[in-house]
């Protein structure tokens, strides 16, 4: 392609202290694409990002406008050259009405510099429109599910008439659907003539969505190419940089006897008469739509949500309600969802967080002396193989994936009998991907009983012996593994009847 | 596009600033019947000039809390402009009323910058900041009182008029209080600046990816807060007469009491100037409504801490529905 590129990064190099986040890395983006950027995490994706949005500079290179070269000294300046990013957690005010969030520093006024609420509406009321989306405009951000927000991150970029929008992992929250109807608005806004970076960990979304694609390692830019010319194998080859043996290293295992039992598990309005048994050894992914009631149900297990009904066996043993003491009594782990909120504390050590189910069993005397944690933490981010510079770093300066694998090392301390996992990978990357479901297989192997909520079909397909799948709260199918593939388990999970 | 959520939200919203209004009524109502003299002119006109300087510093107070701020230092700044003021006039008896004002005023804000230049820059919350500076304007204020005291027999005669003075019936010291909470809840609501102080205490990260300028807007929210307290220092010294050191000591909290009783949100994003005005209305209203009542003032203090926590059970209450339904209505799109 000979022509100006709207938006070309040229050269640019970014190091925190003395890591080297991105390192000479260029590459253009032209108007009516929608180009992926892919690389595992860590790779340099979002320090990328944030030099378009203008949180970060660049220390060397430039970022050029129409081949002009930019100076983002701030988000405003980026936001000024018609650059939007879409942040995967969208960044709305709850407190203030949707209109307002979409027009917030560019209220259209009358005189004396008043705003004018109303114009600010129909503004709104027209982008919706446009966008063809159902939203009330004077409703308060606050409620709006994930996939309307990031409606109205967009909506605000159009307002602005952004001709660059760069959308940070837009889909990680979003349900089939949702996913759907974002891309539509994707493909709108490149025909008429925007420029987008599309970052996801999802291939199947690139390949179904993207014209090119840029992919990253280690701070540094591997190669770009239209995505026709380039196969998913060799997207995931050139992202971690070595043939990856395999990503779901399921193995078969001969499962023992039941060990949890869940009978009749109810709570009003959130998920009704849910029952499953899961065996030594056996791995169960629980599927659906995000919103189904996964998540609620697994919490209610462990005991950190209430029940209404219902009862919860380990080993024949009847676990007491909500109390997520008696369930690791009982050898119940539960991997959370949110790492971040409810995984970790994120200012906290690694030490501390590593160990944090355990400091009754490791106390002496009810104190944590003579480096006990420190020793358990040292074995268990080991064995998991954790990249970390110092056990008493806060646990909020490693990477997503190594995060995750503290979650693990705490739980997996605790030598639990059921191991339940919800979205195990959850905006990690391939190589850590692949080393969690190895390690899940490891489990199993060990008799672990495991149960597994997963919104990503390859993962649920690759690892599970069997899926139990949740719409609107009820538990709506059990499929063999050898049953199981995206059209059985989507068909039930969208309620849809076999044709 | 006005559907049924967005009325119904309105009035949820609105029913805030409702909601202390008829408790406000309530109070003078059931006040008035046990004796009716305490709806003459002269109880009523009493009543509103006692909480003109709580509701000047509450309007300035609002701008700060929206902002997830706190200026736990104006009763401190009362103290050192009134005390700055008395000075002058003392030593200038010539001085105008206006240009004495305006001393307050600039004194005030000047010492509002230094919080929130603290905060800014220092990266320190608001709490520990104008909890810190809450001592130190008090201690200056000490150290150059020296355990003086202005006595209005010597401050000029024209400013203490001004604080007994009225406009059209209506005395100034009201009138300067309407008008400060008129213009700040007008600037919140209408202006760009106001929306983005509401942005900001909504969700602070992302006001800054919105490219809106928290550093400054910070600054100028300590500033107005100041130079509210700093002019509710003049009016203090014009209505009592006497001023020492310790003028406006405890003030903050019965301005934070006003301000969370008014429905602003403590950890910002809602609420209002009109609001926090009315909160501080209904908290001066009580004082004065009890000793008619015959109940102890010792109730008081009781009851003030009631209210606080009724208005932050019923705002938790309200989010809490709205929360609810709001959830609902987007699951069903």
């Amino acid at each position: 392609m000979d022509q100006v590129p709207l938006l070309a990064v040229a050269s640019v190099a970014k190091s925190f202290g003395a890591v080297a986040a991105v390192r000479d890395v260029s590459f253009p983006l032209h108007a009516g694409e929608i180009h992926a950027l892919v690389g595992e995490n860590g790779a340099g994706k979002s320090t990328i990002v944030k030099m378009l949005a203008g949180v970060h500079r660049p220390d060397t290179g430039r970022i050029l406008l129409d081949g002009r070269p930019l100076e983002l000294a701030s988000p405003a300046d980026a936001i000024s050259e018609g650059i939007a990013v879409i942040y995967q957690e969208p960044t709305l005010f709850p407190d203030l009405s949707v209109a307002e969030n979409i027009v917030m520093g560019r209220q259209p006024r009358r005189s004396l510099g008043r705003v004018d609420h109303r114009a600010a509406s129909r503004l709104a009321a027209d982008l919706f429109v446009r966008l063809g989306v159902a939203i009330d405009p004077g409703r308060p951000a606050r409620g709006l599910s994930i996939a309307d927000q990031q409606i109205v991150e967009i909506a605000k970029a159009l307002s602005r008439e952004a001709r660059v929008i760069v959308m940070d992992e837009p889909t990680a929250a979003l349900s089939g659907v949702e996913v759907e109807r974002l891309f539509a608005v994707a493909r709108s806004l490149r025909d008429g003539g925007a420029a987008l970076l599309f970052i996801s960990h999802r291939f199947e979304e690139i390949t179904a969505l993207c014209d090119r694609v840029t992919i990253m390692r280690d701070g540094r830019h591997v190669s770009t190419d239209p995505l026709d010319a380039i196969g998913v194998d060799e997207i995931v080859r050139r992202m971690v940089g070595r043939p990856l043996d395999t990503l779901f290293p399921k193995r078969e295992v001969p499962v023992g006897d039941v060990v949890l039992e869940v009978e009749g598990l109810s709570r009003a309005g959130v998920f009704r008469d849910v029952s499953f048994q899961v065996r030594a050894g056996e791995i169960v992914a629980l599927a659906g739509l995000v919103g189904a009631g996964r998540s609620e149900v697994v919490q209610a297990v462990f005991g950190v949500d209430p029940r209404d009904g219902g009862t919860v066996r380990v080993g024949g043993t009847v676990l007491r309600a909500g109390s997520p003491r008696a369930a690791m009594a009982a050898g119940i782990a539960l991997v959370p969802e949110d790492r971040r909120q409810q995984g970790l504390v994120l200012e906290a050590s690694i030490e501390r967080n590593a160990t944090s189910t355990r400091w009754r069993s490791l106390a002496r005397f009810g104190l944590l002396v003579g480096g006990a944690e420190r020793r358990s933490a040292a074995e268990w981010t080991a064995r998991l193989q954790t990249k970390y510079a110092r056990l008493d770093d806060p646990v909020a300066r490693l990477s997503g994936g190594n995060q995750q694998k503290v979650v693990l090392a705490k739980w997996l301390s605790t030598a639990p009998r059921v191991l339940i996992v919800d979205e195990p990978t959850r905006g990690i990357d391939v190589g850590t991907k692949a080393e969690v479901h190895r390690l899940l297989s490891d489990l199993a192997t060990d008799g672990v009983a495991i149960v597994m909520v997963s919104s990503e079909l390859p993962e649920v397909l690759g690892m599970a012996d069997r899926v139990l799948v949740m719409r609107e709260g009820h538990l709506v199918a059990e499929i063999a593994r050898s049953d199981a593939n995206e059209e059985s388990v989507m068909r039930a999970a969208t309620g849809q009847v076999a044709a | 596009m006005s559907t049924p959520t967005s009325s119904r939200v309105a009035v949820a919203l609105r029913a805030r600033e409702l909601g202390i209004v008829l408790a406000l009524v309530a109070l003078v109502v059931v006040t008035a019947v046990v004796n009716p003299l305490f709806l003459s002119g002269q109880s009523l006109r009493d009543l509103v000039l006692a909480a003109a300087i709580l509701v000047v510093m509450a309007a300035g107070q609002t701008v700060v809390v929206i902002t997830r701020n706190i200026d736990l230092s104006v009763g401190s700044v009362l103290g050192l402009s009134a005390y700055a003021v008395g000075s002058l006039l003392e030593a200038a008896p010539g001085t105008p009323v206006v240009v004495a004002v305006l001393v307050g005023i600039v004194i005030g804000g000047a010492l509002g910058l230094v919080n929130g230049a603290l905060v800014r820059f220092g990266n320190v919350p608001a709490l520990v900041v104008t909890l810190g500076t809450l001592y130190v304007f008090r201690g200056v204020a000490f150290l150059w009182a020296g355990g003086q005291q202005i006595n209005a027999d010597e401050l000029p005669g024209g400013f203490l008029a001004f604080g007994t003075a009225t406009v059209l019936g209506v005395p100034w010291l009201i009138v300067i209080a309407a008008v400060v909470v008129i213009v700040t809840g007008y600037v919140l609501r209408n202006h760009r600046s106001g929306r983005e102080l509401y942005a900001m205490g909504s969700d602070p990260a992302a006001a800054r990816l919105a490219g809106i300028p928290v550093g400054r807007r910070t600054l100028a929210a300590f500033a107005v807060s100041g130079a509210c307290a700093g002019l509710a220092g003049v009016l203090f010294a014009a209505r009592f007469g006497t001023v020492d050191a310790a003028a406006g000591t405890g003030y903050e909290l019965n301005v934070v009491a006003a301000v969370v009783v008014g429905g602003v949100a403590v950890f910002g994003g809602s609420g209002t100037a009109y609001g926090a005005a009315i909160g501080a209305l209904l908290l001066t209203t009580i004082g004065s409504a009890l000793p008619v009542l015959g109940i102890d003032q010792f109730w008081q203090q009781a009851i003030v801490g009631a209210l606080i926590l009724l208005a932050i059970g019923t705002d938790r209450a309200v989010a809490a529905r709205v929360a609810a339904r709001l959830r609902k209505e987007s699951s069903r799109v």
